[in-house]
């Protein structure tokens, strides 16, 4: 079980928290500018990194807090747990 | 090749089967080849097969990382059946489950095919919806869906104790897919590494493939590998979890994501499940091997992964689901546990395409590719051979993402 740790909560175990997907770069400003296939390669081509990949969990059954995670997945082990910086 | 019969069995036996000849040749990795295939597992080996039958093309050499079906084709849990959502998808499962029929008989290898009938335990009106939907597609495309009962999936699995009227989750309604089937893992791999390999195909195990390697042109050139650069006219890339390991060295972007899947096996028993047992809504499935053990298998793990492991999460929860359907499994003791790296495109389909680059080929997004084997390995070969797709793949190329013109399947395992 992997333990997350809260910056709020301290360390929770991992079924408080539910896994929101990849922490994707942000949405690009002036689609309009880009060419087509540029903005569905943003859409369609996440990173897949063996090794560290930035996740978003939500802190559900705690706090509620959405967290940036980075975790090995080849491991799992985490490396650093941050508030999400939502803006 | 030693053709394997009951007169082989008994003209060996006099020589206390000492002289049984090797299954498959292991010969020095050539400089140059026609094509290279990377991954020496079920789609691996049966595009070889296929390429070298259909085709003509032996002059192939398939590498592997690893031992020869050391991959998915032994992480899996070896059902077969093409109860699939969407026109693209069911005649090419349907195909599939039609060639592994056979396939004994045409690689002459047992495969110890069973045919067993998957029964969908539905708990709630959402998923009877969708499975109904399914049903009605399925009986347009080839496919065979029937309801039943309640009371007819208790007849057929007795040990289905639970879900009942009191229940959190009453079961509502089932469905039977006739068509499924198990068979055993390692004769599909090892089937096809022999038959292929008398046709001429060379199997290089324990050869990692560190990069691609591309011409100035920018067409494909060949791989570099742990015994040195070998150049081919084309490579097929078949290595499941790892395909954008392989794809990055190149810098080709693909829309895949990996994630681990994990199962696991109880102590054998005496048979009592003559089928496969399905329950989408509390998320987990089950069959009995012909060993008598009951291989349980759930959900991925959350977030995408590279360790090949079981979550202790997902186990518990998946232990739980079974639980509250089958309460005498309780005093079952689980034997081991495994896992495997799915890549996954956003629309759960399959990818089976030539790429941006000009000679590199790639079949990925298996989710539950085991299924697939027959049917991928024929339609990859098509690829290959002939740079056109095959009619029953012909939607699952990489074009696809370029329009948004996604396959949404909800066919596969469960959905992340």
């Amino acid at each position: 079980m992997i333990t997350i740790n809260c910056p709020f909560c301290g360390p929770r175990d991992e079924r408080e928290f539910e896994y929101c997907g990849p922490h994707r770069q942000k949405r690009p400003d002036k689609i309009n500018e880009m060419t087509t296939s540029a903005f569905i390669d943003y859409l369609t081509v996440p990173e897949n990194p063996e090794g560290e990949a930035k996740e978003v969990w939500w802190h559900r059954r705690g706090c509620g807090a959405w967290l940036l995670v980075v975790r090995n997945t080849r491991t799992h082990e985490i490396i650093k747990v941050s508030e999400l910086d939502a803006t | 090749m030693q053709k394997y019969s009951l007169f082989s069995l008994i003209r060996n036996s006099f020589t206390r089967h000492r002289n049984w000849p090797r299954a498959w040749k292991s010969v020095d990795l050539k400089q140059s080849y026609d094509v290279i295939i990377i991954g020496a597992g079920g789609h691996g080996l049966a595009t070889a097969y296929y390429l070298a039958k259909n085709y003509g093309i032996t002059n192939t050499a398939v590498l592997e990382r690893g031992w020869l079906g050391g991959g998915n084709v032994a992480r899996n849990t070896v059902t077969i059946r093409s109860n699939y959502l969407r026109p693209e998808s069911i005649p090419f499962f349907v195909k599939s489950v039609e060639m592994y029929e056979g396939l004994s008989q045409e690689l002459n290898f047992n495969l110890m095919h069973s045919r067993r009938s998957m029964i969908d335990v539905i708990h709630t009106y959402p998923k009877l919806r969708e499975i109904t939907r399914k049903m009605y597609n399925m009986d347009i495309f080839g496919a065979t869906y029937k309801p039943i009962s309640v009371a007819e999936i208790r007849r057929r699995i007795p040990t289905l104790t639970g879900g009942g009227a009191n229940s959190r989750l009453p079961i509502i309604a089932g469905m039977v897919h006739p068509e499924a089937a198990v068979n055993r893992h390692d004769a599909v791999a090892w089937g096809y590494a022999r038959a292929a390999s008398a046709l001429g195909v060379e199997v290089h195990q324990h050869t990692k493939v560190n990069r691609l390697l591309k011409n100035p042109d920018g067409t494909i050139k060949g791989v570099s590998t742990t015994k040195g650069d070998v150049s081919a006219g084309k490579v097929a890339v078949a290595v499941s979890g790892h395909t954008t390991q392989v794809t990055d060295t190149v810098d080709l972007n693909l829309p895949l994501r990996s994630f681990n899947l994990s199962a696991f096996v109880s102590e054998p028993v005496k048979p009592m499940i003559d089928v496969i047992v399905n329950c989408a809504d509390l998320g987990f499935y089950l069959s009995q091997t012909a060993k008598g053990e009951l291989v349980i298998g759930g959900v991925p793990d959350p977030g995408q992964s590279f360790r090949r492991g079981s979550n202790q999460l997902i186990f518990e929860r998946t232990v739980g689901a079974m639980l509250e359907l089958f309460p005498s499994f309780k005093k079952l003791k689980l034997l081991r546990q495994w896992g495997g790296t799915l890549d996954t495109a956003p629309d759960s389909s399959p990818i089976i395409s030539e790429t941006e680059i000009p000679g590199l080929f790639i079949t990925a997004g298996w989710w539950g590719g085991y299924k697939a084997i027959p049917a991928g390995g024929l339609t990859f070969a098509n690829l290959i051979a002939t740079n056109t797709p095959h009619h029953l793949a012909k939607s699952f190329t990489l074009d696809r993402f370029k329009t948004l013109d996604y396959i949404l399947e909800s066919g596969t395992t469960a959905r992340v």
